[in-house]
């Protein structure tokens, strides 16, 4: 049940971009699949792959960036090896997650949001898992932890960096 | 001998170990050379207990709980020998915390295999859409509307009058959308449901198409949930080949066709004209009102927004009738709400409940308080757009209008428990800060007004011109709750109000304090 864990990404070739972007563009309102489905593949969504979605579902490229960064979830370049996503929303802060993120940032040495300097690991706010009665939780690349305490949020810390 | 367990395939019951017991407890079985069958459920919604392990019996299914991979071979010890367990909890349907609950939406869920259509139909399932089809749109309509069902997702609409708006409008196409973009927290009903009885939004929202007129339809959730997007895909595949979606729905002459897509991390798409902009491909950004979705929505074309919860009631209503659904509740809110109950509490999950119970019944004696023993301080109900409440108003009956009376909202149902560690004017600044995050950027008093909340709250925190800062605080929060577009804007200073109103101490130069959970 559990999906992917350590997901392999395919590098940026424009030609599979393409194919990607094909596969999805009869769909109503493609714009959005097609991201997901070009970040699943590699990883991030290429630049370089803006302006083929605006000329394939015939938008402009301003529209196509506009989407790209309106949400949250879309990356510019490609994360850490591993990604591990801290909630932070009230129900984890309820139960300590404020004090368990400030400990995962001393760990890792950075903030919320950046990648460690070797590429390792990327710390990330999440709002809200749906995990709320086991809280606080993590994702750590798409597998689910709740009841975190400090020993566990060690213990995912340690995973990320292997 | 041979061996029936059940152990749940809920993220909620995955997050603390479910796949590791599953695994433990076949590997046990194979020493053993038992004979074992294990149906992976969605959760029963009793979390304290995750994972729960039920075993199969002639007079109905034992629970364990909660287990670890660790416990596994001892537990299939007990079973096999027939003997007691540390963790044994006796005849699920018996644990007082589930046997008070009167669950009509959640009936199915944590029981049957949720991608079993077999299993479904042995429960009650597709009564609703048989009886559905033998009625006329409008007589389904009205049905929808004599039970009383308002809108789920917090604005307490009646389900039934947006109904009878989109049949009435005229169009060559319409849409039915599911807004399962379950973003606040404390929420997890969708989440569950559609990992724990996928078959019953379908069944729902194919009774909505049938009753509006539309041929197609959207269910939009969210990244976050991956296993209930799985489940739901599958779950339409099933229904799909088994003549229930698709041209001739269950032999009739409706056409139904359902997709589920998938938002990307913006709060904002919750809200019903940003959710339809995503739709489109589009920026989340909010549509002005009027004109209504109804009339005007998804491309243009009629459409009904529903919340999950509102779809999953009314296979309910359309088999039981109008009247068992409306026999339930006070006022004017009719029916059941499953309320979620979460953040620093003893005995967490979702507790499905006529209307009218109040929130300290929630909070204290179905809660069981905080986990960390500590005293309970405030409860923020309705997600990160929810009032704080304090102690003082815990006799609040869980009613739109009760709520509402006393500056607060039910929202989704979902109720954040905080001990009393919580720091007040950090949670009215988190609310001002969230919404500065997921603004959508189109009216000013969310997009800036956010911003500079959050900067004045921490000019408060750090002692500067307390009172006067107070005083511009509740000014902007007066502003962006009437200057705002949607509910994102306008509902902030729902938080930070209430955070004012009943914790106002806690709004001044800072001290050291104790650490939640420690």
């Amino acid at each position: 049940m559990t999906p992917k864990m350590t997901p392999m990404y395919e590098s940026w070739d424009a030609a599979r971009g393409a194919e990607i972007i094909a596969e999805h563009s009869r769909m109503e309102g493609a714009t959005l699949p097609i991201l997901h489905a070009l970040q699943e593949a590699f990883g991030y969504v290429p630049e370089d792959a803006l302006p083929m979605i605006a000329s394939t579902l015939n938008l402009s490229r301003a529209e196509v960036y506009g989407v790209f960064t309106f949400y949250h979830d879309f990356r510019a370049k490609k994360a850490g090896r591993h990604v591990l996503k801290l909630c932070r929303a009230e129900a984890c802060q309820a139960a300590g997650g404020d004090a368990l993120a400030a400990r995962a940032e001393a760990k890792l040495g950075i903030a919320m949001g950046n990648t460690t300097s070797d590429e390792r690991v990327t710390l990330e706010p999440i709002y809200c898992l749906g995990l709320c009665a086991t809280a606080p939780s993590a994702m750590i690349d798409g597998r689910l932890v709740g009841r975190l305490d400090e020993a566990r949020i060690d213990a995912l810390v340690s995973e990320a960096q292997r | 001998m041979s061996v029936r367990l059940f152990v749940p395939c809920d993220a909620g019951a995955l997050a603390v170990g479910a796949d590791e017991v599953a695994h433990a407890l076949h590997k046990a079985a194979l020493e053993r050379k038992v004979e074992l069958e294990i149906v992976r459920n969605g959760s029963r919604g009793l979390y304290w207990l995750e994972p729960l392990v039920e075993l199969e019996t002639a007079q109905g299914r034992f629970g364990f709980g909660p287990v670890t991979a660790d416990d596994a071979p001892s537990l299939l010890d007990a079973i096999i020998d027939d003997k007691s367990h540390k963790l044994s909890l006796g005849l699920t349907e018996e644990i007082p915390w589930l046997k008070r609950q009167t669950r009509l939406t959640f009936a199915r869920c944590g029981i049957i295999d949720p991608l079993s259509l077999d299993d479904y139909r042995a429960h009650g399932g597709y009564k609703g859409l048989t009886r559905a089809l033998t009625l006329s749109p409008d007589a389904v309509i009205a049905e929808v509307t004599t039970s009383g069902l308002r809108g789920r997702g917090g604005a307490g609409f009646p389900t039934g009058v947006k109904w009878k708006t989109v049949s009435q409008t005229a169009a060559d196409r319409k849409y039915v959308i599911c807004n399962a973009d379950e973003g606040d927290s404390g929420t997890f009903a969708d989440r569950m449901l559609m990992e724990g009885d996928p078959f019953v939004l379908i069944e729902g929202m194919t009774i909505c198409g049938i009753a509006v007129g539309a041929t197609k339809g959207y269910i939009y959730t969210r990244s976050e949930y991956p296993h209930a997007i799985a489940t739901m895909a599958k779950a339409i595949d099933i229904a799909r080949q088994a003549g229930l979606l698709g041209d001739k729905i269950a032999g009739s002459n409706y056409t139904f066709e359902l997709e589920v897509r998938t938002g990307a991390g913006a709060y904002v798409c919750g809200e019903e004209t940003a959710l339809m902009e995503s739709l489109e491909g589009k920026r989340g950004i909010v549509r002005a009102k009027p004109p209504l979705p109804a009339h005007h929505g998804l491309f243009g074309k009629p459409t009904v927004v529903n919340n999950l919860l509102s779809f999953a009631a009314i296979p309910f209503i359309l088999d039981e009738g109008a009247k068992a659904y409306a026999d339930f509740g006070m006022g004017r809110s009719r029916g059941t709400m499953p309320i979620q109950i979460a953040g620093n509490v003893k005995f967490g999950g979702l507790f499905e409940t006529a209307f009218g119970i109040t929130l300290g019944d929630l909070v204290d004696d179905i809660g069981g308080g905080t986990f960390t023993g500590r005293p309970v301080r405030a409860v923020q109900v309705g997600g990160p757009l929810g009032a704080y409440f304090p102690r003082a108003l815990f006799d609040t009956p869980f009613d739109y209008e009760a709520f509402a009376a006393k500056e607060g909202l039910i929202g989704h149902g979902g109720i954040v428990v905080f001990d009393d560690t919580v720091d007040m004017s950090k949670q009215a600044r988190f609310a001002m800060e969230f919404c500065a995050i997921e603004s959508c950027g189109k009216c000013t008093p969310c997009r800036i007004g956010s911003t500079r909340g959050a900067e004045t709250i921490d000019k408060i925190r750090r002692g500067e011109r307390v009172s006067e800062n107070i005083a511009l605080v509740e000014d902007l929060c007066g502003t962006m709750k009437l200057g705002s577009l949607c509910a994102l804007g306008g509902f902030t200073p729902y938080p930070v109000l209430s955070a004012l109103k009943h914790f106002r101490e806690d709004f001044g130069p800072q001290q050291p304090r104790l650490q939640a959970a420690e």
